[in-house]
């Protein structure tokens, strides 16, 4: 299959033949992609108040607080770009292989492992220069992330495995490394009671984006989105993934190496959980320990599904849970809610968004005539 | 969703907060209205460490002039950071406990450079020269009150085996499972200490399971040093097992099997931080008391406490309370492989940083720490 034979597939599947078609027939669809993700989030909010109210609380000062917490100034836009910024990556870890109808959860592994690997080379690397040890880093943390998601796709390639039980294994396997050699061979000997390795030294930590708070994670994650997006629906590779993904028999039988796609998308996905942990540790906490199983690669999973894993959607859904992780705290502060109701929101949201699945194409306006 | 639009407007808007955010730093330490702010890393009433902060934030909201804001599960990454500075800019805080051991290195040092004039005390740090001046780190030799709970163990076993449920093997829970060790010895030369490790702090399955198992062998009276004792002493009254407390005052979850405890009392210490910062005394940046310090405390003896373990123990606490003190670790002990770890002729006292070093069970206590 050559390029343009792809290329062509993607034209006719996503839109209709471009005579004579009104603006809803051309762009019903898309509309449909934001009106009912909002839709979702606003039903979601409307029922997040109700239960709040239910606690004796003001549901607008919840509002206003949520807004302020997470968009209201200028700091808390900074906050919660920082809080968005590993959720873009961890959700790629599971939006990538969704193409191919893969469930990977195991991103919190991949980030630790990635985390682990970064830290191994920056400290092989003490004396070199800080730009060559941060593209050791990114390398590092590129491949043992990546390696540690392609165990998985291996595990289902050649044996059979449940991918999405092998990879939420593997985070307690990798978890358990990461412990094993914090507490062991790669231990500080000075990190007493928080067994921590060595430091990768302040000249190797990558800094924050000029003018902000915001560290260049974000960056990373959205270069990662992008071309994870163009990747997927722009290139040979990404049809012939989504093809698989649709039906593996029919793809095999029009001869896809789905095997070579399975292990190829599940790298990639590592990977981008893996660049997470390697920030995590060049950007925030400058070697590894065991707050870097801060959860982040769970967080993704939610971003993934409510971004129903498209690449470019996860941008936007990971910036929104960074604000409701952002304002959380306001709410605590403020209102007197207990931390458990962000995660109450996270949840109801993510009930809204799945149900609003049945939704789609069935709006009879959007359909346009025909 | 429009981000954009709301960007802009509060791009300006957050210009201004800001600028409100440094003016509120070079307000005075102690202005009319002081506002400090409390971060928990697990939830505030977990019976245990979080609790035992909260205790502390409560004595301070009594006192007139203070307003107390507190977030809970603030993780161990940038996530604080951003905590800090929200109740910096955002509630106007100017002294701040974030009281997780995590939060010291780097979180907390670096919104110490960045806040050169708010205050910052941090719980359980090693504060050095290197670290900035606003900023503190204060703990407590809770080991104190864990030899006192040892002694009434020790009395109160039939068995002469006792159980300890510990989170890693780091100094600080080294130094516990010795110091009450050391105590139950005093009762019972013959006593042992059976010690599981969980692995981790917070581990509710891994500890009800070692709770199980240290009964099963025999244990009749147990403690623990994870951050929710619950668990260990809910399970262990179940089983008919007694118990020593840990953080906090556990005896309303087992009022018959509750013996005594070691709990952390910064009920008296927080609101004499305040009475020093408000009298324009400088709190030492290196913050250290035990028993006679009023730091740590030993809970209330329960009724199955017999007159001979009173009277002993409250023999040795008031050894701790004297002038010349007590020292727990003295010359001539023996590890539970047989070497001798201190000197005949040399006591360590409390204040010896070697202890703080600690990486070895005394004799008597069955368990490894690798």
């Amino acid at each position: 299959m050559t390029t343009d034979a792809a290329e062509g597939g993607v034209e006719a599947a996503g839109v209709a033949p471009a005579a004579d078609v009104g603006f809803l027939q051309r762009y019903g669809a898309s509309i449909e992609y934001i009106l009912i993700p909002a839709a979702a989030l606003i039903g979601a909010l409307a029922v997040f108040g109700l239960f709040v109210a239910m606690y004796g609380k003001n549901p607008l000062d919840l509002y206003f607080y949520m807004y302020y917490g997470a968009f209201g100034t200028w700091f808390s836009w900074q906050n919660t770009l920082t809080r968005a910024a590993p959720l873009i990556l961890t959700a790629l870890c599971t939006a990538l292989p969704a193409q191919l109808g893969m469930v990977i959860i195991g991103g919190e592994g991949a980030l630790l492992i990635g985390a682990l690997s970064a830290t191994a080379a920056a400290l092989a690397m003490q004396g070199a220069a800080p730009i060559v040890v941060q593209i050791a880093m990114v390398i590092a943390g590129v491949i043992g992330g990546g390696l540690w998601i392609t165990l998985s796709g291996a595990l289902r390639q050649y044996r059979g495995v449940n991918e999405t039980i092998s990879s939420l294994l593997l985070v307690y396997i990798g978890l358990a490394i990461l412990n094993h050699l914090v507490e062991g061979a790669m231990r500080d000997p000075a990190s007493l009671n928080k067994p921590s390795t060595r430091e990768i030294g302040a000249a190797n930590m990558i800094g924050t984006i000029p003018g902000t708070d915001v560290h260049w994670g974000l960056v990373f994650g959205l270069v990662a989105a992008i071309a994870s997006y163009i990747l997927i629906y722009h290139t040979t590779f990404g049809f012939a993934a989504r093809v698989a993904g649709g039906n593996i028999r029919a793809a095999k039988i029009v001869g896809l190496g789905v095997g070579k796609l399975i292990l190829t998308i599940c790298f990639l996905a590592g990977a981008c959980a893996g660049l997470a942990g390697m920030i995590e540790v060049a950007a925030v906490q400058g070697r590894t320990n065991a707050n870097l199983a801060a959860g982040y690669g769970f967080t993704g999973i939610l971003v993934a599904f409510l971004a129903r894993q498209n690449p470019l959607a996860i941008i936007p859904v990971a910036i929104l849970l960074g604000g409701i992780s952002a304002s959380g705290g306001l709410l605590q502060r403020r209102l007197g809610l207990p931390d458990a109701s962000v995660l109450v929101l996270q949840g109801i949201i993510f009930v809204f968004v799945l149900a609003s699945d049945a939704l789609y194409g069935r709006i009879g306006f959007l359909k346009g005539k025909s | 969703m429009d981000f954009g639009r709301i960007s802009r407007r509060h791009l300006l808007q957050g210009g201004a907060a800001l600028a409100a955010g440094s003016a509120l730093g070079l307000r005075g330490a102690m202005a009319a209205e002081t506002t400090i702010g409390f971060i928990y890393v697990g939830s505030r009433d977990d019976y245990g460490y979080n609790q035992a902060h909260a205790q502390g934030a409560a004595a301070l909201k009594k006192l007139p002039g203070l307003k107390v804001v507190e977030e809970e599960k603030v993780p161990e990454t940038d996530a604080v950071e951003k905590t800090i500075e929200s109740m910096i800019n955002l509630d106007g805080a100017s002294l701040l406990f974030p009281t997780s051991f995590g939060y010291y290195n780097p979180h907390m040092i670096k919104m110490a450079n960045k806040f050169p004039k708010l205050r910052f005390e941090h719980c359980g740090g090693l504060w050095s020269e290197k670290d900035p001046k606003n900023a503190g780190s204060y703990f407590g030799y809770i080991d104190e009150a864990q030899y006192i709970s040892g002694i009434v163990a020790g009395y109160s076993s039939k068995s002469g085996k006792l159980g300890f449920v510990a989170a890693k093997p780091i100094p600080q829970v080294l130094r516990n499972i010795n110091a009450f060790t050391l105590g139950a010895r005093l009762a019972n030369p013959k006593a042992t200490t059976q010690v599981i490790f969980t692995g981790d702090w917070s581990m509710p399955v891994k500890e009800a399971e070692a709770t199980n198992s240290l009964i099963d062998q025999g244990v009749d009276v147990l403690t623990c040093h994870v951050d929710g004792p619950k668990t260990m002493v809910e399970n262990a009254a179940r089983r008919g097992a007694m118990v020593c407390g840990y953080h906090v005052n556990q005896s309303p979850l087992a009022p018959k099997a509750y013996l005594t405890g070691a709990e952390w009392n910064w009920e008296a210490l927080y609101p004499k931080f305040v009475k020093m910062i408000a009298a324009g005394e400088t709190i030492p940046n290196f913050y250290r008391g035990g028993l006679k310090e009023e730091i740590v405390k030993t809970s209330p003896y329960g009724e199955a406490v017999s007159a001979e373990a009173r009277k002993h123990a409250d023999d040795i606490k008031a050894k701790f309370l004297s002038a010349e003190g007590y020292a727990i670790f003295k010359g001539g002990l023996v590890d539970n492989k047989g070497k001798t770890v201190i000197a005949a002729g040399t006591d360590r006292g409390q204040k010896d940083p070697e202890l703080e070093k600690m990486d070895y069970l005394v004799e008597g206590v069955l368990g490894a720490t690798s």
